[in-house]
């Protein structure tokens, strides 16, 4: 049980910090340079990208652990998730709508904004290829989306306080926004020894 | 109708828009996830490159060839339905052909689903053309991806190992810089790119050329994109096709 328990964290940690998201494995980047340019909205982001990947990395696991497997069709495995993906999202939003109007206030904006169909489809896939079972991938669907928010919240939070400096022409916008992300990366590379 | 008669639509003309007037990567900035990911060396960015320029030129042919059977609602759904069957049979004939390749792209294949520039194609063009010519846009688009890829894939592999494509090019005096082929590198080679872009994009406009479709990238989810006109705007031909369509309807 306390092995189980142990494995679990390290699972969390090796997917949150030390192979980060973004950072390392760059899914996700569309939201984590366009919805960054604030504190409040990266949060807001955040908290929905997690609340969409846990689900759907538990979705994409009994679908292919419940119907693909015993089937023997893993193969359509990439079909199967992405549409399973985009209802899910849909699904989501008009339920939050109909029956938690507080939550749908609170992340309503930013879920039609879930461009990370490239991390949530990447963690469904990540979750099949390293044989995990539904619930260790939901686990690792949670830790992704954690890692992704974490470097989310840094990066607008760098870039509000950016916004005052006098930047050369050519790098105003998106390159010296990629700059940071590069020297963040750098920083994140420095939890490989944690593991 | 006549505008797909016009001369934009002629084989050689899509090739040369894709590779150069559109290019996705280095024009449009689409697709950036594989584009940072993958170019580890020259021969990944290459083979990812060449992966998706199939995808994309089959796919492109068959939505072409159902646009008039395709019900306009459930577009978006049928294009990726069409786009992940692509993905998937080059995603089994790598596996069996070219394993090595293979697992050196690992998940970013199946990924090719959800590149912007596919989407964005079949929405803009594929869907409104007819057949040979989508297909060389598709043609003409990936060759434009592969060739950024490479071109982004060999100035991290002579910087980050000393070599191109495998070969050995510095001399041994060359300390390289391991940065580069690792994660933070693909940043700073894209940061120096978007740098280079919007220096040609400030000469232009001072210039009083029309630098409009030189852009950013889409911080926009393809699949639920809610702009009006989804990628339209992104590309010359739709937008020129557009605004005449406006015309007409005037």
């Amino acid at each position: 049980m306390l092995a189980q328990v142990k494995d679990l964290l390290l699972l969390m940690i090796g997917s949150a910090l030390v192979s980060n998201v973004v950072l390392s494995q760059f899914l996700g980047l569309c939201p984590f340079l366009g919805v960054s340019k604030k504190v409040e909205t990266a949060a807001g982001m955040g908290t929905a990208v997690i609340f969409v990947i846990t689900l759907a990395s538990g979705v994409a696991g009994v679908i292919y652990q419940c119907i693909l497997v015993p089937l023997q069709i893993e193969y359509l495995q990439t079909i199967v998730f992405i549409l399973v993906i985009a209802a899910l999202v849909q699904f989501v939003e008009m339920f939050l709508k109909k029956y938690m109007k507080g939550l749908y206030e609170a992340l309503g904006v930013y879920l039609p904004l879930i461009t990370t169909n490239c991390a949530v489809l990447g963690v469904a896939l990540t979750n099949v290829q390293k044989e995990y079972g539904i619930f260790t991938g939901m686990v690792n669907g949670f830790a992704t989306a954690l890692g992704f928010t974490i470097s989310i919240i840094i990066l607008a939070g760098i870039r509000e306080k950016m916004a005052y400096n006098d930047i050369p022409e050519s790098f105003r916008g998106m390159p010296i926004v990629l700059l940071t992300a590069g020297l963040m990366a750098i920083a994140f590379c420095g939890f490989s020894g944690l593991l | 109708m006549s505008e797909n008669k016009n001369a934009s639509n002629g084989a050689g003309e899509r090739l040369i828009n894709g590779i150069i007037k559109e290019n996705p990567t280095f024009v449009l900035t689409l697709g950036m996830c594989p584009t940072l990911a993958v170019t580890t060396s020259a021969m990944n960015g290459l083979g990812m490159g060449l992966t998706t320029m199939v995808v994309l030129a089959l796919s492109n042919m068959i939505i072409s060839a159902l646009r008039n059977i395709i019900p306009d609602k459930v577009r978006i759904p049928a294009f990726i339905v069409i786009i992940a069957s692509f993905v998937t049979v080059m995603q089994l004939l790598l596996q069996g052909f070219l394993p090595d390749l293979y697992d050196s792209l690992g998940i970013y294949i199946p990924l090719i689903v959800v590149n912007c520039i596919i989407l964005g194609r079949a929405e803009a063009y594929a869907s409104k053309n007819p057949v040979i010519p989508s297909l060389f846009d598709g043609i003409g688009m990936g060759l434009g991806f592969s060739l950024a890829l490479t071109c982004i894939g060999a100035v991290r592999e002579i910087l980050g190992a000393g070599e191109i494509f495998g070969f050995h090019i510095m001399p041994d005096s060359y300390v390289p810089f391991s940065i580069f082929v690792m994660a933070p590198g693909a940043f700073f080679v894209l940061a120096v790119l978007t740098a280079i872009q919007n220096k040609v994009k400030i000469n232009g406009e001072k210039k009083g050329r029309d630098m409009s479709k030189i852009q950013s990238g889409c911080g926009q989810d393809c699949l639920n994109c809610d702009t009006a006109g989804g990628c339209d705007h992104k590309f010359y031909d739709a937008s020129a096709q557009k605004s005449k369509k406006e015309g007409e309807d005037r």
